[in-house]
């Protein structure tokens, strides 16, 4: 979809240097550049969402309970009289601050359970496949609400329960590429200078297997940004009154009858978020030509 | 094909027994009396008592363990704490509504799906094709539970057209299956676009392919090429998507259970953990846990069927 605007593109400019790097091709698409406006806007609403927002998200405002948009309140307000439009931009953050860490965590834990597995083979290998193929066998989402279920709500809990979850992938992923990579020449020369396997699994192996890591992050992101809404919806994500996309969808289905606001402004950010972040990551795939096919190589 | 089907039979037995222990030892690792832990706060120390003979809780671990793991496997998951019925009574209770939902929903996704891919790669790069590429993405990235929460407030509040919830009276299939219409069209939305973006892939690479070539030389009708020849090698990776996704599948079910108030696994172990009946919950997951592996394994070894090299890993 993307890599076709090399050939017939000008060779002078800015622009047309710019489409003969990856990353240039990655955004040269309308897909790509759409997504990437959206990361960009999304990441900057939550950044500066205390600076955009005329009110605080926690600010009840009881004479305008359930409103709709207005030149008051953008969005309209939910069912406490808060401003709805002020919830979502704080929601934004709320949305970053599990899913980056949350990835982070899964895909260095993830990665290293990977190299360990990929590099030294038979036992470990097998025990570390099998452990992966344990935690996959349960349907995540119900796994995460059993957990959460007996230890409570909590940011940290949640962090820590979808990167246990997506784990698997990244460990699946990278010990496939160990595997190829590890027979290669430089691999073999680094061993018979007398590198230890742990020099060479960070020095020599990892930097040539992180490039498919990155993508799958990237990918991994609205999976998990979805994920976290779906928890808060139920009451099992981020605890109230902290403004979470999914809270907020969750009190907008309460109050469904009596205003379709939050809901409709709700899941419109939720949306734009997960859509951009998956445009964007699938532009940057394409551009680099990394396959992700997650299959085993042993 | 024996041979494979025994390999994967034994890996997928192996792994729920290991997430059947998995869950064993989570609910082990919260602090207190396992009794207490499990049967909440309202249980009697008569409750108490004879849950510790059960599961044989002054026992070493890896017996108590074993019994565990031996219960389950005579299906016997213990009982409701507020209501002493049978877990297993209640789980096998609902889960036809959640398997109803969820094959209809992939049903449908299929349906939809593989045409709408066929016909874009046979229109490679046309309006059609792009719009369909957009709108996949577009559907994979709604969450089936946003899908849901908008039909639910377009079609049941607003234009009254469905009902809101509930699973429809019993003995009465008409309601049932209006009842039925929204939830299996909030899951299958995200799988529409996975299928049709799938099914275009494999059937462009699969017209690449020899068996296509030759087809065509043959002088057949195109069309005919593309919707017999390449479609049929086409759709063996999407048995495969199908199947792995169950799991995702199946998570999503719970909240569209939630949103439509229908009964099903996912609403049954959600009001479990609001009442914290433990017992009820472990039944739940339990039985996701197999139904999940068993999808699994059905799809490999159709994959295994189909495509003779997965055989040999």
């Amino acid at each position: 979809m993307t890599t076709e605007t090399t050939a017939s593109a000008p060779t002078r400019g800015f622009w047309a240097r710019m489409r003969r790097t990856s990353l240039g091709r990655a955004f040269a698409d309308a897909t790509g550049l759409f997504g990437l406006a959206c990361v960009t806007l999304i990441v900057m609403l939550a950044i500066f969402a205390p600076w955009i927002t005329p009110y605080t998200p926690d600010g009840i405002d009881v004479a305008n309970r359930l409103a709709g948009p207005s030149s008051e309140h953008l969005m309209g307000t939910d069912q406490l009289g808060r401003d709805l439009f002020s919830r979502l931009l704080f929601g934004a953050r709320i949305a970053l601050m599990v899913a980056v860490p949350a990835t982070l965590v899964a895909a260095l834990v993830g990665s290293l359970f990977g190299l360990i597995a990929g590099y030294f083979g038979g036992v470990a290998d097998h025990a570390i496949v099998l452990f992966f193929d344990v935690i996959r066998s349960f349907p995540s989402l119900l796994l995460a609400i059993a957990l959460i279920a007996l230890t409570g709500p909590s940011l940290v809990m949640l962090v820590t329960i979808i990167a246990i979850t997506s784990m698997p992938s990244y460990g699946r992923l990278i010990r496939a590429q160990t595997i190829k990579a590890r027979e290669e020449e430089y691999v073999t020369a680094s061993r018979a200078l007398g590198a230890r396997p742990p020099r060479i699994m960070t020095v020599h192996l990892l930097p040539n297997v992180v490039a498919p890591l990155f993508i799958q992050a990237a990918m991994d992101i609205p999976v998990v940004i979805t994920f976290e809404a779906g928890l808060s919806f139920l009451g099992l994500g981020v605890p109230p009154p902290t403004p979470s996309w999914g809270s907020i969808l969750r009190e907008g289905y309460s109050y469904v009858r009596l205003s379709p606001w939050p809901i409709v402004f709700g899941s419109g950010f939720l949306v734009v978020a997960t859509l951009g972040f998956t445009f964007f990551a699938e532009s940057l795939r394409d551009a680099f030509d990394v396959r992700l096919k997650n299959e085993d190589a042993g | 094909m024996l041979a494979f089907t025994l390999r994967r039979l034994v890996t997928t037995a192996l792994t729920v027994v290991l997430a059947m222990a998995l869950l064993f030892v989570i609910l082990r690792l919260i602090p207190g009396d396992p009794a207490r832990v499990m049967l909440g706060p309202r249980a009697t120390p008569g409750m108490i008592e004879s849950f510790r003979e059960r599961m044989l809780l002054d026992e070493p671990i890896p017996v108590q363990l074993g019994v565990y793991l031996w219960n389950i496997a005579r299906g016997d998951m213990g009982q409701d704490v507020l209501n002493f019925m049978p877990v297993s009574e209640l789980v096998f209770g609902v889960l036809p509504f959640t398997v109803v939902l969820a094959v209809s929903g992939i049903g449908l996704a299929l349906l939809v799906g593989i045409p709408l891919g066929a016909f874009s790669a046979g229109h490679r790069n046309s309006l059609f094709d792009r719009v369909t590429a957009f709108l996949s993405v577009a559907f994979i990235t709604t969450p089936p539970f946003v899908a849901g929460l908008l039909l639910l407030l377009i079609f049941s509040v607003q234009l009254g057209w469905f009902p809101v919830s509930g699973g429809g009276s019993s003995g009465d299939p008409i309601s049932q299956l209006r009842h039925l219409v929204l939830p299996v069209l909030a899951l299958a939305i995200p799988w529409v676009g996975y299928i049709a973006r799938l099914v275009r892939t494999s059937v462009l690479e699969e017209l690449t392919k020899d068996h296509v070539r030759t087809a065509h030389s043959k002088g057949l009708d195109p069309q005919r090429v593309l919707y017999k020849h390449a479609l049929r090698g086409a759709l063996i990776p999407t048995i495969a998507v199908v199947g792995v996704g169950f799991g995702n599948l199946l998570g999503g079910t719970v909240l569209i259970e939630i949103i439509f108030n229908r009964p099903g696994l996912g609403f049954l172990i959600l009001n479990a953990i609001e009442s914290r009946n433990f017992p009820v919950v472990q039944g739940g997951l339990i039985v996701a846990v197999l139904f999940y592996a068993i999808a699994n394994l059905l799809a490999d070894l159709s994959y295994g069927l189909v495509d003779p090299r997965i055989r040999t890993e």
